[in-house]
């Protein structure tokens, strides 16, 4: 059986980072599961993690007044749940529900921030990564934003 | 990609077919299939072809032809009810005869997808070039590595196909993921755009032809995430929507810088309009 070390070292966010560093922040994760229907966090309550995906989908929601929730977008297995763990007020800003069963290692974020201010480097691998994935998701927002489906924003007739 | 099967003696003249079915697939894209009048009229056409279909009386518009190369009659041919002609073309009734030029065109070169791994990328209506890809490729699974499709659409309601899709996701040997840009109601499926499928597919970027369809924003987004990802740009595959008339390389309309994307295209490697796509007043 793999370790949270050996599994986190092998996922594309903590890509080269020194072993060191992998020491500490396995210090700050564990093993998570979230059933179908759940929600992981709410939006407006104190962001106090981050998850790798293993396994699932969870869907992004925020509450449009009577229309009930809108999904903004998934995340799925492989990929990075959560920033607002990083940036003060600390608050998650939208609500992550769970659309198929997921597993997940949830890192803590309160954790990952002290040992980030004790260690400049680590803190800057940190913000470097997340920056990226914020990118990636500005960008696919931008695209989203475009309508490009609908004919009179350049989507295809034919 | 040079034209590999056979046009009409005479390329300008129409051939009469009937109207054999419509089907409203979803609210303003709708499929034709086509019986010729005379009888084994039909000619050998590849993915990713076109035909120029006459309303009489109202006007000719080109659209590719979305059926299996091998069987092709009825012809069958995927559209948006978005201009005089296909609105037109929407009200046809079994029965009523118009007329079809073609195939023309280049086609999608899936005989250099042989032995690699496939990954096709449609956006909304772009689904309908590349279905005949999916027929061409599912008849002769043996022949490639993995086979990916991705679908983005703007809703779930604006899913195309969606009895094909369920087909083929039915399939342990072929990966489909459809994604929505919006969702609504109960959909359970992925929400965000196409291109965030591609990190998550399982594919060697380095053994990979794409195929790719659909507005041309998002074929400049899919190309660059398909490179990021580490395909090659003489590897992805593209197809260019434009004004065509004569639809032989003559009339000019469709230029498309050096080419003319009726003869030239609609299947342009990516590498050849990359540049192209970056400019407005092309």
């Amino acid at each position: 059986m793999q370790t949270l070390e050996a599994i986190l070292a092998e996922h594309p966010f903590f890509n080269g980072l020194e072993p060191r560093y992998m020491q500490i922040i396995t210090g700050c994760a564990s093993n998570v599961r979230f059933d179908a229907g759940s929600y992981i966090f709410r939006e407006g309550e104190e962001a106090t993690q981050f998850y790798i995906l293993r396994q699932g989908k969870v869907a992004l929601e925020t509450m449009a007044a009577q229309h009930g929730p809108i999904t903004i977008e998934t995340i799925e297995s492989g990929e990075v749940l959560g920033w607002s763990w990083l940036f003060a007020p600390y608050r998650w800003h939208f609500s992550a529900r769970v659309v198929q069963q997921t597993r997940a290692i949830a890192l803590d974020g309160k954790c990952l921030r002290a040992k980030g201010e004790a260690d400049h480097d680590l803190g800057y691998e940190l913000v470097k990564r997340v920056s990226h994935i914020m990118l990636e998701r500005l960008q696919a927002t931008r695209l989203q934003l475009l309508d490009m489906y609908d004919v009179r924003a350049g989507g295809r007739s034919r | 990609m040079n034209q590999t099967t056979s046009t009409l003696s005479d390329p300008m003249v129409p051939k009469l077919y009937r109207v054999q079915r419509l089907r409203h697939e979803i609210p303003d894209t709708f499929t034709l299939e086509l019986a010729p009048e005379e009888v084994g009229d039909i000619p050998p056409f590849a993915t990713g072809q076109f035909n120029m279909l006459y309303v009489f009386g109202v006007g000719e518009i080109p659209i590719s032809i979305s059926g299996d190369p091998a069987m092709r009659n009825p012809l069958v041919h995927t559209t948006r009810a978005v201009g005089t002609v296909s609105k037109a073309m929407r009200e046809l009734q079994v029965g009523d005869v118009i007329g079809v030029r073609g195939p023309f065109g280049t086609h999608w070169p899936i005989e250099q997808a042989v032995g690699k791994d496939v990954v096709i990328v449609a956006g909304g209506i772009g689904l309908a070039p590349l279905r005949s890809v999916m027929y061409r490729i599912t008849a002769q699974r043996e022949q490639y590595g993995k086979v990916v499709l991705l679908y983005g659409a703007r809703t779930p309601s604006d899913i195309l196909y969606r009895r094909e899709l369920a087909h083929w996701r039915a399939h342990f040997d072929l990966d489909v993921h459809v994604t929505v840009d919006r969702a609504t109601g109960t959909w359970r499926g992925s929400v965000g755009v196409v291109t965030r499928l591609i990190s998550r597919s399982p594919f060697d970027p380095l053994n990979t032809v794409a195929f790719v369809c659909g507005p041309e924003i998002m074929m400049r987004f899919t190309a660059a995430e398909l490179e990021k990802r580490g395909v090659a740009a003489e590897h992805i595959y593209v197809s260019m929507e434009r004004n065509m008339k004569c639809a032989v390389g003559m009339c000019g309309h469709c230029q498309y810088g050096p080419h003319f994307v009726c003869k030239d295209g609609p299947v342009f490697q990516y590498s050849h309009v990359q540049q192209m796509l970056l400019k407005a007043e092309i």
